[in-house]
């Protein structure tokens, strides 16, 4: 992975900027050890590492305000970190550039039930915030696999997703409000305690752009109550090609369940030895389908849900009978990553994101490829929005194989995006998948979104090198181009 | 006369928008024109109207996805869904009577650059939310998509979300992608007859943040229940609605049982059609007077009622709530259009007021959408010349001079 050339400058200059950032931070927030920066080398995406130059720890927005504009003024590369749960590199440090770490910021600054948000520093966890609220019988909607770990300010950058949001949304669908910093210093906040920004929505800009617009340092978020019930129901098919046809005729029917995931035969086994979830393991395709709302909602849906299974010709049909057993059959879907991580050294997880009605095709020329990789591969996928988690399985000491495994990666991705999906669905672009992104887009495409990013950052600052795969300067982005000729607008259709 | 450009696809917006951009042309972007009148006004030199960019190119009700051209008519896309029993969950609304007119005509296109939203907005999110792609022409005049046809993605910046209420003035959308979702089969609507506003509200806010689920919380005071064609709504002294919808026959279960907790109160429930009528009427402010400048304010729901107190201290006005408090329509009886006011009444908390009806005057002069804080317009400003370097898409519609 080819990264932006270190500037050479800034590297001869890191003592001064080291002792510049000193001068506004606490004591002790300024690491440019080597054992010190050596913490910050990789984040989830760990076939990947680079040391920082320097990572610096701001605990208080005007701090990290001074930062970003002592690091312009140097010329200087940032890039912010939250927990470094990453998947795709987006917080993959740079030999030339500051890590900016953001895991101080880790209070609740308000909870506010009357008005049913709250107001966190970006460096709290995602379950910290439903903690928080959960006496009151509220949560937060997105929940990540990762949601113990990964920070808030994280998930906003990268529009984080969880079984939930089939039904509740994505990150981007449950904030409200932002204060972020450009490199420059300034200081902003977009939305608040109310329900759609004025002007244009930059929060939605701001989800999913993976530390490359602003660095965030407080978000509002919504909070829900709780569902009075919930029930999950374990359905065994003999195929994929069923389960998948079961999902389509649960939404067909009316009903979007709370959350629906779906585990192939590999997975199901990987889990099952790994969460004793008492899954059947001798079935092929386990959908584990959750409805919830108020007891007599919940009722009447379990019981449509169940007759549709059996009408797909489901092989087991399992309904929790309490909330215990409930969270036992969410066991090994959750932990199906480090499951998978048992039965092989190493596992490279892809996140493409397909029309859910080409599932069995998508699985089954998946099939074909892992035979021709040589690798094996378990397949988790939240199946209400199709978005698909292959496994990938290999070892990193065998030579060659962590490139395979990468080039069988990219071609799942490829195939996702021809028949119709996309190459990432909640994890990002980051650097991993940065170089495919000319599979979904065109010149013009990458060109208009590298413009958004000159409106924010136009010396290109801030976490460069990821998502684009080519970068142009701004000011050559900026240039228009003026299309010759005297006659105005020949041969166009008019009234 | 204003020169009318008429593309009949979307290699012929590019075009045109890329000779506009060389020669400094000027375009007012016109879908169904049912919005004309919302905004500021504009001079421009040429219309562009997209009408024929129309129909719907993909619909797939168990994928819940449609495509379609961005002038499809909202009628031909609500159509469509309800043969498969499906509906747009933003509920949009129809804003004739807003802007004091008759003859539809809203398109797609319009509602998303709009970001319109109904009473469902609470739970189910807003326009924004349910834009899973789009293609545009930028001012540049070069094509440009974003999104896809799926739900999840997060491949490249979200510009569908920045397209959605950008009133047009970042890029000529030509196709949109939206989420359907299936329709409820079953509303029922709980009414508290005849409280004051503080009572009514609290009760919206004990709802919302209970187990019930209502996907419409409303207060109407005496003078917008009146206008009501609901007649149990129209006899009362206010309604404080609350808006249950489902699967089937839990409905009703679920109506009666919010409708025991308010047992103390006269609470009656509206059955299925008067729900949807009322819903209607709130979605649409039909219940609003149909002239004189009305304001549409977005805020914290528990400040609905101090705001609202504070305006009423200097302006004679007519108040409806919805969104459990979060947004409230506000009518200003007489010429004077309260601005100062309205937004004044927002201090010190978050929120923003948009100036929805007012003489065209009024809207040239007093900024139509709410006055951003400079390191943020500024900001705004410098993605406006992303999109659109010459100015050329819809200029001053947003912002005076932008
Ligand atoms: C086992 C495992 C399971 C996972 N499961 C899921 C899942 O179910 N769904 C899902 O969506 N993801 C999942 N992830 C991926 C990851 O947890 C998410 O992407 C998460 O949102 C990252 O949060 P973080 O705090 O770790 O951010 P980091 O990894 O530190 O950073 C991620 C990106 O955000 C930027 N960033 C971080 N903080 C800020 C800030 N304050 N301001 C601006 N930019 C910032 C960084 O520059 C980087 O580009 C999983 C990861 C693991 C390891």
């Amino acid at each position: 992975m080819e990264m932006p050339e270190p500037n050479q400058d800034v590297i001869r200059r890191s003592g001064e900027l080291a002792k510049a950032l000193a001068a506004v931070l606490p004591p002790g927030a300024v690491l440019d050890r080597e054992d010190q920066r050596r913490a910050y080398e990789s984040d989830g995406l760990t076939a990947y590492a680079q040391m920082p130059m320097m990572v610096a720890l701001p605990e208080t927005t005007d701090q990290v305000s001074k930062v970003l504009a002592i690091c312009g003024s140097f010329g200087a590369k940032v890039v912010p970190r939250g927990a470094g749960t990453s998947l795709s590199g987006g917080a993959l440090p740079l030999a030339d550039g500051v890590l900016l770490g953001m895991a101080r910021f880790n209070r609740i600054l308000d909870v506010d039930y009357a008005n049913r948000c709250v107001v966190a520093q970006p460096g709290v966890t995602n379950l910290g915030i439903s903690d928080a609220v959960a006496d009151r019988g509220f949560y937060y909607a997105p929940d990540p696999s990762s949601q113990i770990a990964c920070t808030i300010g994280g998930n906003v950058a990268e529009n984080a997703g969880g079984v939930h949001c089939l039904k509740y949304g994505l990150t981007t669908n449950n904030i409200q409000g932002l204060e972020m910093v450009l490199m420059d210093g300034q200081v902003m906040r977009l939305g608040g305690r109310h329900l759609d920004q004025s002007g244009y929505d930059l929060l939605g800009v701001m989800a999913g752009s993976e530390g490359l617009l602003a660095v965030i340092t407080e978000i509002t978020v919504r909070i829900l109550p709780k569902p009075q019930t919930a029930q999950a129901m374990l359905l065994g098919f003999d195929t994929v090609q069923a389960a998948g046809d079961c999902v389509a005729a649960i939404i067909a029917g009316g009903i979007i369940p709370g959350g629906m995931e779906l585990m192939d035969g590999p997975a199901i086994r990987a889990a099952e030895a790994f969460a004793k979830a008492g899954y059947p393991t001798d079935t092929q395709a386990l959908l584990i389908v959750e409805v919830d709302g108020t007891a007599q909602e919940v009722e009447v849906l379990a019981e449509r849900v169940s007759a549709i299974a059996t009408d797909h010709g489901a092989s087991t049909i399992r309904a929790s009978t309490s909330d215990q057993e409930r969270a036992t059959f969410w066991a090994g879907r959750k932990a199906a990553f480090p499951a998978v991580g048992r039965i092989s050294p190493d596992y490279y997880c892809m996140d493409g994101t397909i029309p859910r009605g080409r599932l069995a095709q998508v699985l089954g020329e998946i099939a074909v490829m892992s035979e021709r990789y040589g690798l094996g591969v378990a397949n988790v996928f939240h199946a209400g929005d199709g978005n698909l988690h292959p496994l990938i399985l290999y070892d990193a000491n065998n030579p060659g194989e962590l490139d395979r495994a990468e080039q069988f990666g990219a071609d799942i991705l490829r195939l996702c995006v021809s028949v119709g999906g996309v190459l990432t669905g909640e994890h990002g672009v980051g650097v991993e998948k940065r170089d495919l992104m000319d599979e979904v887009f065109t010149e013009d495409d990458l060109a208009q979104q590298q413009r958004l990013k000159c409106a924010f950052d136009p010396d290109g600052s801030l976490n460069p090198g990821k998502v684009f795969p080519t970068l142009h300067k701004c000011a050559e982005l900026g240039r228009v181009h003026v299309h010759g000729g005297k006659t105005r607008f020949p041969d166009l259709p008019r009234l | 006369m204003t020169e009318i450009f008429a593309p009949t696809d979307a290699e012929q917006v590019a075009k045109i928008v890329s000779q506009a951009a060389s020669s400094g042309t000027t375009l007012d972007l016109r879908g169904g024109g049912s919005k004309v009148a919302y905004g500021r006004p504009m001079k421009t030199d040429a219309i562009l109207d997209v009408s024929a960019l129309s129909g719907i190119s993909l619909y797939e009700p168990e994928e819940l996805v449609i495509t379609m051209g961005a002038a499809t008519p909202m009628s031909e896309i609500q159509a469509a869904l309800a043969e498969a029993d499906q509906h747009l969950a933003f509920e949009p609304p129809d804003y004739d009577h807003v802007l004091g007119r008759t003859g539809g005509g809203a398109t797609i296109g319009g509602v998303i650059a709009c970001n319109l939203s109904g009473p469902r907005r609470i739970t189910g999110g807003a326009a924004r939310d349910h834009v899973l792609g789009i293609a545009a022409i930028s001012g540049r005049g070069d094509a440009f998509k974003s999104g896809g046809r799926v739900v999840k993605n997060v491949t490249g910046y979200d510009l569908s979300k920045l397209m959605a209420g950008s009133m047009g003035t970042l890029g000529v959308m030509t196709e949109v992608t939206l989420k359907t979702l299936p329709r409820p089969k079953e509303t029922r609507t709980v009414v508290i007859l005849g409280v004051d506003a503080e009572t009514g509200l609290k009760a919206l806010e004990q709802t919302a943040g209970s187990q019930a689920e209502a996907t419409g919380l409303a207060f109407l005071p005496k003078l917008q229940s009146a206008r009501s064609a609901v007649s149990v709504v129209s006899a009362a002294d206010s309604v404080t609605a609350m808006r249950l919808e489902g699967a089937g026959t839990s409905v009703a279960d679920r109506a009666a049982a919010l409708a025991a907790q308010h047992i103390d109160a006269d609470v009656q429930i509206l059955e299925h059609e008067d729900s949807l009528s009322l819903w209607a009427e709130i979605r649409d402010a039909k219940l609003m007077p149909p002239s004189g400048a009305l304001w549409r304010l977005s805020l914290p729901p528990a400040s609905a009622a101090q705001v609202t107190a504070r305006i009423g201290a200097t302006c004679d006005v007519e108040c409806l709530f919805d969104w459990a408090g979060g947004l409230i329509w506000v009518a200003v009886e007489d010429d004077d259009p309260c601005d100062g006011p309205v937004r004044d009444a927002l201090d010190g908390f978050s929120g923003h007021a948009t100036l929805v009806r007012a003489s065209e005057d009024l809207r040239r002069t007093i900024p139509v959408f709410h006055p951003q804080p400079g390191p943020l317009a500024d900001l705004s400003a410098r993605i406006k010349e992303a999109f659109d370097p010459q100015g050329v898409l819809n200029p001053g519609r947003m912002v005076d001079g932008q």
